[in-house]
């Protein structure tokens, strides 16, 4: 089981990128995930990035596709997703009209966003030439063990999300600007104000989603350490991990420990929340229950 | 339409006596027409599924004491309020709104919504008798009736006079079930 | 102009044939449909005695089977499409890539349509939809304006059907975990959002307070009117704000968009509310027939005053005007 670094979902600018993507270069990952995931508008502030970003990753060993929108609805967003294909790198779809671009027979990568949840559509989407699959986040561990056995039938790589504010739902509504009171055409991109989204709380204080842009995320942070081992065994090829704006290098090399048997997921658990003393964590779905738990436990505050 | 929020409410004369009157004629009344109804319309059953085995409170505010329900045994008995036990979930709301849903003139949703109706405990069991209740189309003088044919014929003739008295549906205006 | 209207009994199927819906959408008791509620929803002897009532009377009746069939168990939603077929339904509304993929496969003369809960937003995903599995009609995803739906319908030879009330998803449908997030159970997995069991009232000093999953989703002044706990309709704080963060406690009234949207190319208007009572159904279907029968014969529609219906008792036109975003 190996690494796979997730599109950064987020806005950040084009100087943060650079460096964030140079230090990834240096991670002990196996492959990244880039674009933009979210919001075709933030595109402009750090496409020019994307390049320099794939030299750097390709120049250390690391496998590279980009990624289509979540959510596709305009014509330049169509287009852009036309143009993906011809870059000369795999595609992961995350919002499936990205197929209609992709001919029979070319391989692709398919992101959490796509509904894979059960044999057919694996079967179908591995026919088509789906080559690796993200599965989605809320999947139980039932599903994943049957799934992760049709897909080595298949010959299609499976990952799990392993880490990060999970991917909730996405919207043609920008949550944002609704925050402040902006309509999302005319949003003056205030999502670049939150570098790992806004919070969202209930109205009692429990620390519950946060927003970025028209996507929704858990405000926990998914740490998926004490399911590795069980992912392993059922033959799942990758955790999949999701870029945040501090202390990224420390969890990737973590978890790289982790998954070569250096590290225990204690340990990880540890120094993970001694590195980030106000960050909540979740691991719910792993234990096939309400997916804010952690470790078996609900933590409301 | 009459609207099955506005302040409708028996008369105090007639709710008076049942403060201090026993209940245990008023639940086996109740528990008669629920037996009677129940085994004409064995889908309500099937519809409640795995809450049959459940107590619901029906708390009709303008009623001097709340009803509680319990499907699977056929039970609709009488209980003072706070005398009772705790149930699974509890329905309460005007006489006007109850009749109002299960007569369909009105959407239960629309009633919670607005606040004619309130709802606590178990919500799941609350929607599966809601749900169960609305497939059966009931007519509540129609079972009366049927439970108790002595009160046929006086129904009959009073429905219409007392349903424009006291503003009340007292039966199914979208369809007319047959007397079994 | 199709109308297409929910019910979620036997009893209510019948409300909306008699109150003149063209078409009926249902789903079987259990979870292969997105509104799987206790006490709600169809045996396989009552939709075939359901399919029976609607066909004599000139309607057609469209079976939901559009929850995402678990890994392991995807027996139970091929037969539920095999059933809905021997039940006479006149199609299918399905979301998931495998079970259309199935359907196409073993069910090939059995209309396929595609559920909302599929999320095409566009004439990319509609087309590659129409082409895998012969989709013949698209339910539109309720993230659209009334502009993209125009475009969406010069690029696509498949019909499309679009919400006019109802229960309004902020979410693109479909692609949504906030459910399971809080409770363990999904509209994708388990149809259902936000599902009751998970549901606690209490009352706290002079407050009504709902919470799901044990996350706090309103607190009410006593005695006011107390909204369902539906997650992305929540009264939430972030930073400075509080209220709803994601969408007002409203439902969908686009009964005043109908002439646009029938200009925009749509064939059918959908209505949404399964879990919705019998008498909910019958003034709805009864009102946008009026709606409908008036764009038919070139008149303007009447206007309709369904507000007292509607979740929160507010509505909204949604997507639909641009401006909603």
């Amino acid at each position: 089981m190996d690494l796979t670094i997730a599109p950064n979902p987020f806005f950040w600018n084009a100087e943060f990128v650079r460096s964030f993507y140079a230090g990834l270069a240096e991670a002990p990952v196996a492959r990244v995930v880039l674009g933009e995931l979210v919001c075709s508008k933030r595109l402009p502030f750090w496409q020019d990035e994307i390049p320099q970003a794939i030299a750097a990753l390709q120049a250390a060993g690391k496998e590279v596709a980009l990624t289509s929108l979540a959510l596709i609805t305009l014509k330049r967003e169509r287009k852009l997703t036309a143009d993906l294909l011809g870059l000369g790198l795999p595609v992961e779809v995350n919002d499936l009209s990205a197929l209609h671009h992709i001919p029979e027979g070319i391989p692709f990568w398919v992101g959490p966003l796509v509904n894979v949840y059960n044999e057919g559509t694996l079967r179908w989407l591995a026919r088509r030439g789906a080559k690796r699959i993200c599965l989605p986040p809320e999947l139980p561990m039932a599903s994943v063990a049957v799934l992760a056995g049709v897909a080595q039938a298949e010959g299609v790589a499976l990952e799990v999300w392993g880490h990060g504010r999970l991917p909730l739902a996405i919207s043609g509504r920008c949550y944002h600007a609704r925050l402040h009171e902006r309509a999302k055409d005319s949003c003056q991109f205030v999502c670049d104000q939150d570098p790992d989204g806004r919070d969202v709380d209930t109205l009692e204080g429990q620390s519950f989603l946060a927003v970025n842009g028209v996507q929704t995320l858990s405000q926990a942070y998914a740490c998926m350490a004490d399911h590795a081992a069980r992912l392993q065994q059922m033959g799942i090829s990758a955790l999949r991990l999701q870029p945040q704006s501090t202390g990224f290098d420390a969890i990737c090399a973590d978890y790289a420990q982790l998954l070569a048997g250096d590290m225990t997921s204690g340990a990880l658990i540890s120094r993970l929340s001694a590195a980030h003393p106000d960050m909540p964590f979740c691991d719910g779905f792993g234990h096939d229950g309400a997916g804010a738990n952690w470790r078996g436990k609900a933590v409301l505050v | 339409m009459q609207e099955a929020r506005e302040n409708i409410a028996i008369p105090k004369i007639l709710t008076a006596p049942m403060h201090v009157l026993p209940l245990w004629p008023v639940s086996i009344a109740f528990s008669q027409l629920a037996r009677k109804l129940l085994r004409a319309h064995p889908n309500i059953l099937n519809r409640i599924d795995k809450y049959q085995d459940c107590g619901f409170d029906l708390d009709i505010t303008d009623l001097p004491f709340i009803l509680r329900l319990h499907p699977v045994r056929a039970d609709l008995r009488a209980f003072r309020r706070n005398a009772a036990p705790d149930a699974d979930a509890r329905i309460s709301g005007s006489l006007a709104a109850f009749l109002a849903m299960l007569h369909g003139v009105e959407d239960g949703d629309s009633l919670y919504f607005s606040g004619a109706l309130q709802i606590e405990g178990d919500t799941s069991a609350v929607l599966a008798l809601r749900n169960a209740l609305d497939d059966a189309e009931l007519d509540l003088s129609t079972e009366i009736a049927n439970a108790i044919p002595l009160l046929a014929p006086p129904l009959r003739l009073a429905l219409a006079p007392l349903e424009k008295l006291t503003g009340l549906h007292l039966h199914r205006a979208d369809t007319t079930p047959e007397v079994y | 102009m199709e109308l297409v209207c929910p019910a979620g009994t036997p009893a209510a199927l019948r409300a909306a044939v008699d109150a003149g819906a063209h078409c009926i959408y249902c789903g079987f008791a259990d979870e292969t449909n997105a509104r799987n509620f206790p006490g709600l929803n169809f045996s396989r002897t009552e939709l075939t005695e359901a399919v029976g009532y609607a066909h004599a009377r000139g309607a057609k009746v469209l079976v939901a089977i559009n929850t995402f069939p678990t890994a392991g168990r995807e027996a139970l939603w091929h037969s539920a499409v095999a059933d809905a077929e021997r039940a006479g339904a006149d199609a299918v509304i399905l979301a998931d890539l495998g079970l259309l993929a199935y359907a196409a496969e073993h069910h090939p003369d059995l209309r396929r349509h595609l559920s909302v809960q599929a999320a095409a937003a566009n004439p990319d995903a509609i087309n590659f939809y129409a082409t895998a599995f012969d989709v013949r009609r698209v339910v539109l995803p309720r993230v659209l304006s009334v502009e993209e739906i125009t475009a969406i319908n010069r690029e696509i030879d498949v019909e499309t059907e679009v919400f006019v009330f109802g229960g309004l998803c902020v979410m693109a449908e479909g692609r949504c975990s906030l459910s399971s997030y809080a409770t363990g159970r999904s509209p994708n997995m388990n149809g259902v959002c936000s599902p009751p069991e998970h549901v606690d009232y209490a009352t706290e000093g002079n407050d009504s307070v709902a919470r799901l999953g044990g996350f706090t989703i309103h607190r009410t002044p006593k005695g006011g009117a107390a909204p369902y706990p539906t997650l992305c309709k929540g009264c939430f704080t972030s930073g400075d704000k509080t209220g709803h963060v994601f969408e007002d406690a409203v439902s969908l009234d686009a009964s005043a968009l109908v002439p646009r949207l029938a200009q925009a190319g749509v064939t059918a208007l959908k209505i949404e509310g399964r879990q919705r009572s019998k008498a909910y159904v019958a003034q709805i279907v009864r009102a946008f027939r009026a709606v409908t029968d008036a764009l038919d014969a070139r008149r303007a529609p009447p206007a309709l005053a369904l507000a007292r219906l509607s979740e929160g008792q507010a509505a909204t036109t949604g997507a639909y005007a641009k401006t909603w975003r």
